[in-house]
């Protein structure tokens, strides 16, 4: 057995201390030593992106990424991004536009989403589509989220205009 | 679907990592971001003894243009060559081939050191390398060498590094005002691995093309530079006669595989397809394909 | 529409005061999902919990000569290592057949291989620790001595003299064989202008639900009760399973069901590792949790259609279809899966070709055979892609030999919307179908004559577009004909159980389950508009033995139809309970009440006489005051069951718009439309979605997804970046439409929509694809429709 290493990192502004195997990847780190169970599996081979979370404020694949690189950084998860408030209109509109059925790949989904809209300020369906298309959902067909995703660009513009 | 146990260490400089690799030998594999790495480790395709992560070395952190010389530190990631104004105006073709690479939770990640180490021959990156003629450069216990893109790729997953060997960085020279690029691949999906692939760099006067390399990937076990093909099409005013004559030089080429996406003889077709396209792009004006790119 | 009996005003049920029938209503269940706070069972732990990975056999057919795991058990954190010999003490086999599909044959099955593994992927042994790692540290140190056995793996040779019997004791690889001979066949087709013929090939996929297959089974010895979680489309049909083969009472069994991540028939199956997980927690007296992983689920997940059909058509000048006839063969592995079988999808197929058309003369054969393969089983829309590929792709062909429009064929030959009810020659019974008003919108919405012209305009300029159409009929709201008739234990009838609260609100509790289609919605809804209760104050409770009558489940598009209908006369009764109570207290005549919007009003004038809040509070708390005699029932249960027609047939019709890169082979998919009746719509946005959804589901498999075996029965593609499953970049906008046929069997009219996108998306692609090559006189009738495929077909090299 492989000794476990200390690490220290920021998840959903909480500072957390704790010692992981070096072999246990972010996504384990976050549902089993956390609870932080909305980051979901569902490949672990970094094709589904159903364990988006966003390190250092990137979004990466949970599930490779080690632990033990997250040492010193800051992560966040659905369970943070929904208890800040930062996601609240999108997550109005997937709920409005019933852009999720099981909900599986939607704490994904939704990361993924918001590091669009906040780098482009108005993508077209095809722009949304291609950022997307990591994430898997076996769900929707992927119509209703794009349907979902340009009302929130729609709000945000509204409002910011 | 958990990886086999391991160790790890995460050194501060070049000189610690590449002594950790000659301490370990065999038993070690490098991780930057992890993004080809960790997949087969979860699989335990791969199953090391150690893993030294080299993600820490800041020095390796870079992008910078001087004395005709694009530099770019093996620790780049993906996306900072994306965003990168240095890559979009000195090698577009390269700001071009990252869009195609994997996916933005992906290449916020993956590092361009890692991508080339790798030696997927599928992959984008390197076969970019080949079409712009850049230089690898290695540290090793005995210091740093560098090595052409063209002699350091030898196979699948295998490339000129020495096990003790770590590359950190490559140079790519400034490609020239008013020449011209091509990138295009064929994926099932977007952000797939392709079935095949083509880098191409030129310089083009007069609608003919001159100093063109062909770098296809996806065909055979590592990019390759289609030299016959490109001497087919050197100063020639292009159609399709010249065209032609290109494509049956791929076969002298190219060494397509077979495998579950496609035959090696539909590899070479699409070699061909991509020829075509390739050379009735690069003979039209690129300015706007240059400035979506900034 | 339906069920006028219910008010006097001559009003329908369905318009009542505030009916949240007919509305896009958000799902109450979507905020909890959405900020990662559901509860799937592979979030689950429970104290002494052990994780179990299974050692799988590596070949295809081979005998386990023996199984050495002393390194493994002497692991750290390793709790067991269990054979199947030693399970098979606590967990006895299981026979995949029913008595209505005559001659069906299959194998006893064991949760864990006992003497022989049948498929690349199968359970030789589990290994339980104190983490997944752990285990999978330790299954590698299990050592399996196999002797490899000939495998059987193409179902063309499966029942070849020469080839093994996989298993003896049948005789044969001939799991099941249909035939049909109905009306005139042969002289049809003698009379026909026109006779063309295929052969359809279809790959064998599978359904990829993200979350994978998951189970938490608990043994409490103490109580001497099992308690297992589970992301199950069926609670009541496991806790029967369980109980019946670990030999305990099915009181000892609960199933719970939390939230699921996707289903679409691939979780209601009784899979040997979940058996064999139950049966280890009994063995090892704690719980136990399975949870597949990916590359599990890609060699254990039943796999679905493998499917190579031969089709017939004969037409006359005039475009009217003479006939259809099919030969269809199917290989589903080396077992029929328990307790559905393995033999309902190539039945299906039989039952559903020619299903939309007038023509009376059908003639099919269907064969089931034995392979070395994983097994196949019910994946969304059973048999409908390919019946719907079959007989779409036949009537295109028929088109194409006398030279008719695709879409002035079909006018020509589908059933009249006034014709109903009528019958097929396969013995199917439709109530009422819409298939010209179907037909009539999709063209419409579509703009199909201005495409036809953009098409060939296009097609000048060497891009090569296609349309394809493609009607179905989908079967829904299945009665007890679906699987209580051939002596399964899955409950047919789903029940609901309706409660006002102290507060006024109102608790119902479920048979059918939620994976994400919208059942918890659907239920508020309807339960809301039956009582008279805002939507908000409905908490619906599904997934649990314990705490949901008795009933079904969520499969085969069944909870709205049926779930739906039990949760309208449960509402209905409650109400009728509500307004008696009322009337007692107001001591006026419960005729003149009704409830409206959570409180009692004078009928008609609407004039509020009191709150459901005041009036539980009195009669859970001052019955006191209650004259002597009366008790108030503030609870009421109803069941529903389908009794006059087997099944609620819908039908639809889609269209596919895309572009072949005749250089490439690549499909670029560019526009779906979809038109479909599903009766009475109690939710649009859900049905839509279903629909959407399902499309999705098909255009996968026409173009990417395909589990790909080798000859010696490797599953050579089995992780998700070589199986292709439809993303987004790829996926077209997809138009939904509606015509509204509601079934008069029930009050709600509502009939399923959960298999409609899958039935007609696959047809749809192939004969756009057909269409877009026509000027190259190349025909394909395979999917996937890989460019490897299209290239060959154009030699293009």
């Amino acid at each position: 057995m492989i000794a476990p290493v200390s690490i220290t990192l920021m998840v959903n502004d909480e500072h957390v201390n704790a010692h992981v195997s070096p072999r246990t990847h972010l996504a384990d780190f976050l549902r089993d030593h956390l609870g932080l169970t909305g980051t979901h599996l569902g490949c672990e081979h970094g094709v589904c992106g159903a364990c988006t979370v966003r390190l250092d404020g990137d979004i990466v694949r949970g599930c490779l990424v080690l632990a033990v690189q997250a040492d010193g950084a800051v992560v966040e998860t659905i369970e943070g991004l929904s208890d800040s408030g930062e996601i609240a209109d999108l997550q109005e509109a997937f709920r409005n536009r019933n852009a999720l059925q099981c909900g599986y790949c939607t704490p994904g989904m939704l990361i993924a989403v918001q590091e669009l809209l906040r780098q482009q300020s108005n993508p077209s369906r095809e722009t949304i589509r291609e950022h997307l298309s990591g994430n898997y959902c076996r769900c929707t067909g992927y119509h209703a989220i794009v349907d979902a995703v340009e009302a929130t660009v729609r709000a945000r513009n509204g409002a910011n205009a | 679907m958990k990886a086999s146990d391991f160790n790890y260490v995460c050194p501060s400089s070049v000189e610690e990592a590449t002594s950790l690799l000659a301490l370990h030998g065999d038993g070690a594999k490098v991780i930057a971001g992890g993004q080809s790495l960790v997949p087969a480790l979860n699989l335990r395709l791969l199953a090391p003894e150690i893993l030294i992560d080299i993600g820490r070395i800041g020095t390796l952190r870079y992008i910078s243009v001087a004395d005709g010389m694009v530099r770019i530190g093996a620790l780049a990631r993906h996306v900072d060559l994306l965003n990168s104004q240095e890559i979009a105006e000195h090698v577009p073709l390269l700001a071009e081939a990252i869009t195609y690479v994997a996916h933005p939770a992906i290449r916020n990640r993956g590092t361009i050191g890692g991508n080339l180490a790798h030696a997927d021959p599928a992959s984008e990156l390197p076969a970019c390398m080949m079409a712009l003629d850049a230089v690898m450069v290695i540290s090793g216990p005995s210091g740093e060498r560098r090595v052409a893109a063209s002699e350091f790729f030898l196979g699948i997953y295998e490339t000129a590094l020495a096990p003790d060997e770590l590359l950190i960085g490559l140079e790519i020279p400034v490609t020239a005002a008013g020449s011209r690029f091509y990138f295009h691949e064929f994926s099932r999906r977007n952000g797939d691995f392709a079935i095949a692939g083509l880098a191409a760099q030129a310089n083009v006067r007069d609608g003919t093309v001159e100093s063109l390399r062909l770098a296809y990937f996806a065909i055979g076990g590592r990019p390759t530079l289609a030299a016959h093909a490109a001497a087919k099409v050197a100063r020639q005013p292009i159609g399709p006669a010249v065209i032609a004559d290109a494509q049956s030089a791929l076969a002298e080429d190219l060494e397509p595989h077979d495998d579950q996406q496609a035959s090696s003889a539909m590899r070479l077709h699409l070699a061909k397809v991509l020829l075509e396209r390739c050379m009735s792009d690069l003979v039209q004006d690129q300015e706007m394909k240059r400035k979506a790119l900034q | 529409m339906s069920g006028s009996a219910d008010t006097p005003s001559g009003l329908s049920a369905l318009d009542r005061p505030n009916s949240y029938i007919g509305r896009a209503v958000p799902r109450p269940n979507l905020t909890r999902l959405m900020q990662g706070r559901g509860q799937y069972v592979s979030d689950m732990t429970l104290p002494r919990m052990g994780h179990v990975v299974y050692v799988r056999s590596p070949y295809a057919h081979a005998r386990i000569l023996g199984i050495d795991s002393t390194d493994a058990k002497a692991m750290p954190g390793v709790i067991a290592v269990v054979t199947g010999a030693e399970l098979a003490q606590v967990c006895t086999p299981w026979v995949g057949v029913l008595s209505h599909l005559k001659g069906l044959k299959s194998a006893p099955q064991y949760p864990i291989a006992v003497d022989r593994a049948c498929w690349q992927g199968e359970a030789v042994a589990a290994v339980i620790a104190t983490s997944r790692a752990i285990a999978e540290d330790a299954a590698e140190q299990v050592i399996v001595d196999y002797e490899e056995l000939e495998p059987v793996t193409d179902m063309r040779t499966a029942l070849d003299p020469e080839t093994p019997v996989i298993h003896p004791d049948l005789g044969d690889n001939l799991a099941f064989e249909r035939k049909l001979d109905a009306g005139e066949v042969d002289r049809a087709f003698a009379e026909a202008d026109a006779v063309v013929d295929a052969e359809f090939v279809f790959g064998r996929h599978t359904g990829v639900t993200l979350e994978s297959r998951s189970v938490l089974a608990d043994w409490n010895a103490g109580e001497g009760r099992l308690t297992v979680y589970q992301g199950t489309q069926a609670p009541h049909m496991m806790q029967n399973i369980f109980a019946k083969h670990l030999s305990l009472e099915e009181a000892q069994v609960r199933v719970v069901c939390k939230d699921v991540g996707g289903s679409f028939g691939i979780k209601v199956h009784v899979y040997a590792d979940e058996m064999a997980t139950a049966a280890l927690s009994k063995l090892l007296r704690r719980p136990v949790k399975f949870v597949a992983d990916r590359i599990e689920s890609f060699a254990t997940d039943i796999h679905a259609r493998d499917h190579r059909c031969y089709g017939k058509i004969g037409v006359m000048k005039d475009g009217t279809i003479t006939a259809f006839e099919i030969d269809d063969l199917t290989g589903i592995g080396p077992y029929s899966m328990y307790p559905r079988t393995s033999a309902i999808e190539a039945n299906q197929v039989v039952n559903l070709v020619g299903g939309p058309y007038t023509a009376q003369n059908y003639r099919a054969r269907a064969r089931v055979v034995f392979q070395n393969k994983n097994v196949t089983c019910q994946y969304r829309a059973v048999g409908h892609p390919i019946a719907c590929s079959v007989t779409e792709g036949l009537v295109d062909l028929a088109a194409r030999a006398i030279g008719m429009d695709p879409a002035e064929i079909r006018r020509r030959n589908l059933i009249q919307d006034d014709a109903y009810p009528c019958g097929s020659p396969s013995g199917l019974k439709f109530e009422a179908l819409s298939h010209h008003a179907a037909l009539n919108k999709l063209l419409a919405m579509m703009n199909y004559d201005a495409l036809r012209v953009e098409q060939a305009e296009l097609r000048q300029r060497g891009i090569y577009r296609g349309i394809g159409l493609a009607s179905f009929i989908e079967v829904t709201n299945p009665s007890a004909a679906f699987y209580g008739v051939g002596g399964a234990r899955i409950s047919s009838q789903d029940g609901v159980t309706v409660r006002l609260d102290a507060t006024g609100s109102v608790t119902c509790q479920t048979s059918i389950t939620e994976q994400g289609q919208g059942s918890e919605a659907i239920t508020a809804q309807v339960v809301a508009t039956a009582i008279g209760v805002p939507m908000e104050r409905v908490r619906v409770i599904l997934g649990d033995t314990d705490n949901t009558p008795y009933g079904g489940g969520t499969w085969a598009s069944r909870a709205a139809g049926i779930g739906g209908e039990a949760a309208w006369q449960a509402g209905k009764a409650l109400r009728n309970n509500i307004l008696a109570a009322a009337a007692t207290i107001l001591q006026a005549d419960p005729a003149t009440l009704d409830v409206v919007d959570g409180v009692v009003v004078d009928k008609g004038t609407t004039r509020q006489r009191i709150g459901l809040d005041e009036m539980a509070r009195i009669t859970y708390f001052r019955p006191d005051t209650l004259p002597p005699g009366f008790q108030a029932e503030l609870m009421a249960t109803r069941h529903f069951v389908p009794r006059q027609y087997p099944f609620a047939f819908t039908n639809g019709v889609q269209a596919s718009w895309l572009e072949v890169d005749i250089e490439t082979g690549f499909v670029t998919l560019l526009k779906h439309w979809v038109v479909e009746d599903c009766g009475t719509i109690i939710n649009p946005q859900l049905v839509d979605e279903q629909i959407r959804g399902g499309v999705v589901q098909g255009l996968g498999p026409a173009l990417y997804e395909h589990c790909r075996y080798d000859e010696s029965g490797q599953l050579t593609n089995g992780n998700m970046a070589d199986y292709l499953v439809p993303m987004a970049a790829e996926m077209p906008d997809i138009e939904v439409g509606h015509v509204v046929s509601p079934t008069l069997e029930t009050e709600l009219g509502a009939k399923g929509a959960g298999e409609a996108g899958t039935a007609g998306a696959a047809a749809a692609v192939a004969n756009a694809v057909n269409d877009a090559l026509s000027p190259f006189d190349v025909l394909i009738t395979e999917i996937p429709l890989t460019p490897e495929l299209i290239l060959k077909e154009l030699k293009r090299f």
